[in-house]
């Protein structure tokens, strides 16, 4: 099984050789470089897959941190869930890096975005892998310095790099909590391999903290999964070039708090109020996400938004322990997700670099790949059957119409709020009149062949994705699910459904009805999204993101300058430095003053010795006598 | 004998340098270091292959019991390698420089080499507060010669400071040198542990405080600390590296060596408060850090923070705790030799350091920009760089200590990570300057100290066994005296 190195190491490879020869290696020949490593990989994981006999294995590599008995093994762990996470990283990747020979031709830096693009890999390998909680958190943190690496890409223009700051840092916060879980492990149980917490719980070694274990381990998935509070990174990350968008910021990266609950279940399940937490914070981001996402007007802002409320059903799902259908949707969501980012990143190089969905329409003539495939995208994220987005999320909706009937209603509805934005962005993209320059039009043109092969091959997978679960009632044998039951509490059964069930009904309502409101708005009468400073009420309180940012820039970023200041200026500079300036200007005063004593008086010397061998004298006496 | 070898021989060389002034002198001094990490690199493997201590003991003032009495273990050999593995890229950094063949400056350099070594050898305590004296000195007067703007009234501070913080040593060392048992009195380490382990949980306290005091200046640990934004800056470069890279060690080692074996009663009464006094300074020197202009003086503010974690860590008196500080004493020194040489690049190259008149040195200098991220993620304690290695163990130890704690000074890696990005973005992102534009490209020479010290900062993260193996049985056996 030696070869199971080769499958982070390869990408690593292509790091090393891009990274050391740019700009030296010609841009076409580092595509390639940086292309071959996840597609090798992606092979060997295949490899696994086929001759996976269901038993987990642990790799160790190396002993990492030892000091006293604390001992942390750099361990790989090759198990059901770990193998469709490769998958899913190798495969997926691997498009996204044959997109990115297109997309990125024209770039000088195209070897240094092929090196990070690897690097990235290496890491989400990595992250997956682990054996244990802390090898996952080398993964994490290394995912976190790529994106950030890769979000200010183009570092130029300061904007971005502030992006590639704000996801690094709100990521911190996140790997705080992260850290803080880890130690808790440690303390516990002494190590943080998955296999001794997860059989010492078994055995009935439970932890009386375990609620905050898990909670601090969710702080951390909220930090990577850009889940309310620490959700308004993910929008702006948008600077980074659209590949990175589709493979970091929605395919593989914001899952990895998604993989982290799924790979601690046993812990969450330890500790019903902090899966309530998960499945509240996973609702309220969703229903935010879809309703910020409905008046964006900026083609790659409305699938960031979409990405967070996407993500907030994953985590809903995670609430209600349905992890097998939260999985089923982390994997839908990266093909149909990573479809409509690539489409949109071929909109956008034919648009030159325009991403406003008002300055588009009527796009279908010119690329009609991109339409066709960024279509299927768009019915398979608005839940429509039977494309994969209506199966994953139909599983999680089924689960939480069991679990929690509140919540479920509240879903439905940000379901519809996603078929409609959705919609709007297609049909103001693709349908009626351009609305360009003239310059624009003249410009536009399918993309290469490098950049609509993987849209295709994603597509398909947009639609015939369901299959990987595809349920009893259609069909199917649910396949997903029962490759991950191993790893995975004993789920109830969810009975039988039928599809004039409202459980049914609902979100095929919701589904199918916003997506003709949107048709109709948008495509019938031709509306098109007014002017930014004509935008008033409470659609410019959504269209302004509810001025979160702004409320977290008075209550945390200038707070933080201002105390900067204070410290420097005020309490180091007036209040410490001058209490020790103030002790060498005693010794200075009192070194003058007695100074003074020195007359060069002879009579006033004999004085003085007069007076202090009296004194002395006395003392001694005193001393004799007592 | 080689470890006599180890702390004559830069002095020897020093002298030489500052007496006969030879014209090659930037030759004669990186020789010498090389000679000397040679040297210091043999001593440590051999400690390594026959796990045991060396140690050289000879009479220095037999009247009084003060012997000159040298030991290398698992802990002061950390400290050695320190000081041998980062002198040679010092002395490289003045490659090309008018200071290369500056004789003065080169024996300067050596002979606070051999005072440091001589801390960190040192067994008898007399020899240690000697050493620990001598090197204000050198520093003093690369500080006050060579120094920027206002360099003498800034030195003139800083050499004032911690010469009145060692007051407090010399009269607690006395204090318990006095009461060590026999006719003639001793000094030596293990004699003052046991001595004052017999003192009176009060008589501990006093004199913890006043031990530590001492190192708490020289760290420096909040509110001690208002010499040190002032005297880095202003210092040149080198003397930075020395401060920042291996004599605020000698704080941090004076503790683990001295003020934890020797009072665990006063740790009892004043360890928390000095803990929390390192973890105020982690936070406040972060937060000041933030908002800096000038790149030299962030760096300073940004290692008084992390001198606050190493403190809190080994404060904690646990294997973890200790372990973490002595790997981050390391990884410190590695990543700000790094970072300050390239502030010290730009400089030269801009005759600036203001991070508003800096940006896209990227464009210019692919590599530097490299290096300058590479060692900022060590900086900022990324997995897989040495200073994770160390912000790990230390935190966790901490957070074992006292939970809420933990969780506060965990905050650095947040602070951390916004001063430490907003350095990175002001000097090599964003749109060249007007004097960044004509920004040359790094030299063969300045590669070769930069490459290697992030190779370091990588090796570092992945194989910390290595160090940590090293130090473990003599930090296990000085937590259990602890105890």
């Amino acid at each position: 099984m030696s070869f199971i190195y080769l499958i982070p190491l390869l990408p690593l490879l292509g790091f090393a050789i891009n990274g050391l020869g740019f700009p030296r290696i010609s841009k076409s020949l580092a595509g390639i470089i940086g292309t071959i490593p996840p597609l090798v990989a992606f092979i060997l994981s295949m490899q696994l897959f086929l001759n996976f006999d269901g038993t987990t294995q642990i790799l160790t590599l190396s002993e990492w941190i030892k000091v006293g008995d604390l001992s942390i093994p750099l361990a790989f762990q090759i198990d059901a869930l770990s193998i469709m996470m490769l998958l899913v990283i190798t495969g997926v990747g691997t498009l996204i890096h044959l997109y990115s020979m297109g997309y990125m031709a024209h770039d000088k830096g195209l070897g240094k975005f092929f090196a990070f693009l690897n690097l990235f890999v290496f890491f989400m390998l990595i992250l997956v892998l682990g054996a244990n909680f802390t090898v996952l958190f080398i993964g994490w943190e290394g995912v976190g310095l790529c994106s950030y690496l890769l979000i200010g890409f183009w570092n130029q223009k300061n904007s971005y790099g502030d992006a590639a700051r704000k996801a690094f840092i709100m990521n911190r916060i996140g790997d705080l909590g992260f850290l803080a879980g880890i130690f808790l492990l440690i303390q516990h149980f002494g190590n943080t391999n998955y296999a001794d917490i997860f059989s010492a719980i078994q055995a009935g070694d439970v932890p009386d903290n375990v609620g905050l274990i898990a909670f601090c381990l969710f702080v951390g998935a909220m930090g990577k999964s850009a889940q309310i509070p620490l959700f308004t990174w993910l929008p702006d990350a948008m600077a980074g070039p659209t590949p990175v968008s589709a493979l970091i910021h929605a395919a593989t990266m914001v899952t990895a708090g998604i993989y982290m609950v799924i790979r601690a279940n046993v812990l969450f399940e330890l500790s019903p109020e902090v899966l309530h937490f998960v499945g509240w914070i996973g609702l309220a981001t969703a229903l935010l996400g879809a309703a910020i996402g409905l008046f964006q007007n900026d083609i790659k802002k409305v699938l960031a938004y979409s990405t967070v409320s996407q993500l907030g059903y994953m985590f809903m799902g995670l609430g209600a322990s349905a992890y097998s259908a939260s999985f089923f949707h982390v994997m839908t969501h990266a093909f149909f997700k990573a479809l409509l980012f690539l489409g949109a990143g071929s909109v956008i190089h034919a648009m030159s670099d325009e991403q406003d969905i008002r300055m588009m329409g009527g796009l279908k003539n010119k690329m009609p790949i991109t339409y066709v495939t960024f279509l299927l995208g768009t019915i398979a994220i608005a839940g429509i059957p039977p494309f994969a987005g209506f199966f994953s999320k139909d599983e999680i909706l089924a689960h939480l119409y069991h679990h929690d009937p509140w919540m479920w209603g509240l879903a439905i509805l940000g379901s519809a709020l996603t078929s409609f934005y959705m919609f709007r962005v297609f049909i103001l993209t693709f349908w009626g009149e351009f609305r360009g320059t003239e310059k624009q039009a003249h410009h536009l043109h399918e993309s290469p062949l490098s950049m609509t092969i993987p849209l295709m091959v994603l597509a398909v997978f947009s639609v015939g994705g369901g299959l990987i679960n595809l349920p009893h009632f259609a069909g199917g044998h649910e396949f997903l699910a029962t490759w991950l039951a191993p790893l995975l509490p004993e789920s109830e059964g969810l009975g039988e459904v039928s599809f004039l069930s409202l459980e049914m009904g609902a979100p095929l309502m919701a589904a199918f009805l916003p997506a003709f409101l949107a048709i109709y708005i948008f495509g019938v009468k031709k509306s098109v999204p007014s002017e930014d400073a004509a935008i008033s009420g409470i659609q410019k309180v959504v269209y302004h993101k509810f001025y979160i940012d702004e409320l977290y820039d008075v209550l945390f970023v200038k707070p933080i300058a201002l105390m900067s200041n204070f410290f420097a200026q005020v309490i180091d500079f007036l209040v410490i430095d001058l209490f020790v300036e103030g002790i060498g200007k005693g010794v200075q005063y009192a070194s003058t003053e007695i100074r003074k004593a020195q007359t060069g008086n002879v009579g006033y010397y004999v004085f003085l010795m007069v007076i202090s061998i009296s004194i002395i004298l006395f003392l001694g006496l005193k001393s004799w006598i007592l | 004998m080689n470890l006599l070898f180890i702390l004559f021989f830069p002095l020897v060389v020093g002298l030489i340098l500052l007496i006969l002034k030879p014209a090659k002198a930037f030759i004669w001094s990186f020789a010498a270091s090389l000679i000397e990490l040679v040297a210091a690199g043999y001593v440590l493997s051999q400690m390594a292959e026959s796990a045991s201590p060396q140690s050289y003991l000879h009479d220095w003032i037999p009247e009084v019991g003060i012997s000159f009495s040298l030991l290398a273990d698992g802990i002061s050999g950390i400290l050695i390698g320190l000081c041998a593995l980062l002198v040679p890229f010092i002395i490289a950094t003045t490659a090309r420089t008018d200071k290369a063949n500056n004789a003065q400056y080169q024996g300067l350099i050596l002979t606070m080499q051999t005072a440091l070594m001589g801390a960190f050898l040192a067994k008898d305590a007399f020899l240690f507060y000697f050493f620990f004296e001598a090197s204000l000195l050198p520093i003093y007067f690369l500080a006050s010669i060579y120094g920027g703007e206002n360099r003498q009234a800034i030195s003139f501070k800083f050499f004032v400071y911690t010469l009145f913080g060692s007051l407090f040593l010399l009269i607690g060392l006395i204090y318990v040198y006095l009461r060590t048992p026999g006719q003639i009195h001793s000094a030596d380490m293990e004699v003052l542990y046991q001595t004052a382990h017999g003192l009176t949980a009060q008589h501990q306290g006093y004199l913890f405080l006043a031990f530590f005091i001492a190192f708490a200046i020289k760290m420096p640990i909040f509110p001690f600390h208002t010499w040190q934004p002032d005297t880095y800056t202003t210092s040149p470069t080198q003397g930075t590296m020395l401060l920042s890279g291996i004599m605020l060690k000698m704080g941090t080692y004076g503790v683990i060596r001295l003020v934890l074996p020797m009072f665990p009663l006063g740790m009892a009464t004043w360890g928390s408060t000095a803990m929390i006094l390192s973890i105020v300074g982690v936070i406040y020197g972060s937060i000041i850090a933030i908002q800096q202009k000038d790149a030299k003086r962030l760096l300073a503010y940004s290692s008084f923070a992390h001198v606050g974690l190493i403190s809190a860590g080994m404060l904690t008196q646990s294997v973890e705790g200790i372990q973490g500080a002595l790997y981050q004493m390391l990884s410190h020194g590695i990543n700000v030799v790094g970072l300050f040489f390239v502030i010290d690049l730009i400089e030269r190259r801009t005759k600036s350091r203001e991070l508003a008149q800096l940006g896209g040195i990227t464009q210019a200098s692919y590599v530097l920009s490299v290096c300058f991220v590479i060692l900022s993620l060590g900086s900022v304690a990324l997995p897989l760089t040495n200073g994770f290695i160390g912000e790990f163990l230390l935190l966790k130890s901490v957070f074992d200590h006292q939970m809420t704690l933990g969780i506060i000074a965990g905050i650095t890696i947040i602070l951390g990570a916004v001063y430490t990005l907003r350095l990175i973005q002001k000097s090599m992102f964003g749109n060249v300057s007007r004097i960044t534009k004509d920004f040359e490209d790094l030299s063969a020479a300045e590669k070769w100290v930069l490459i290697p010290l992030c190779a370091l900062v990588i090796l570092g993260g992945i194989f910390p066994n290595v160090v940590l193996n090293f130090s473990e049985a003599s930090v296990v056996q000085l937590a259990q005296l602890v105890k």
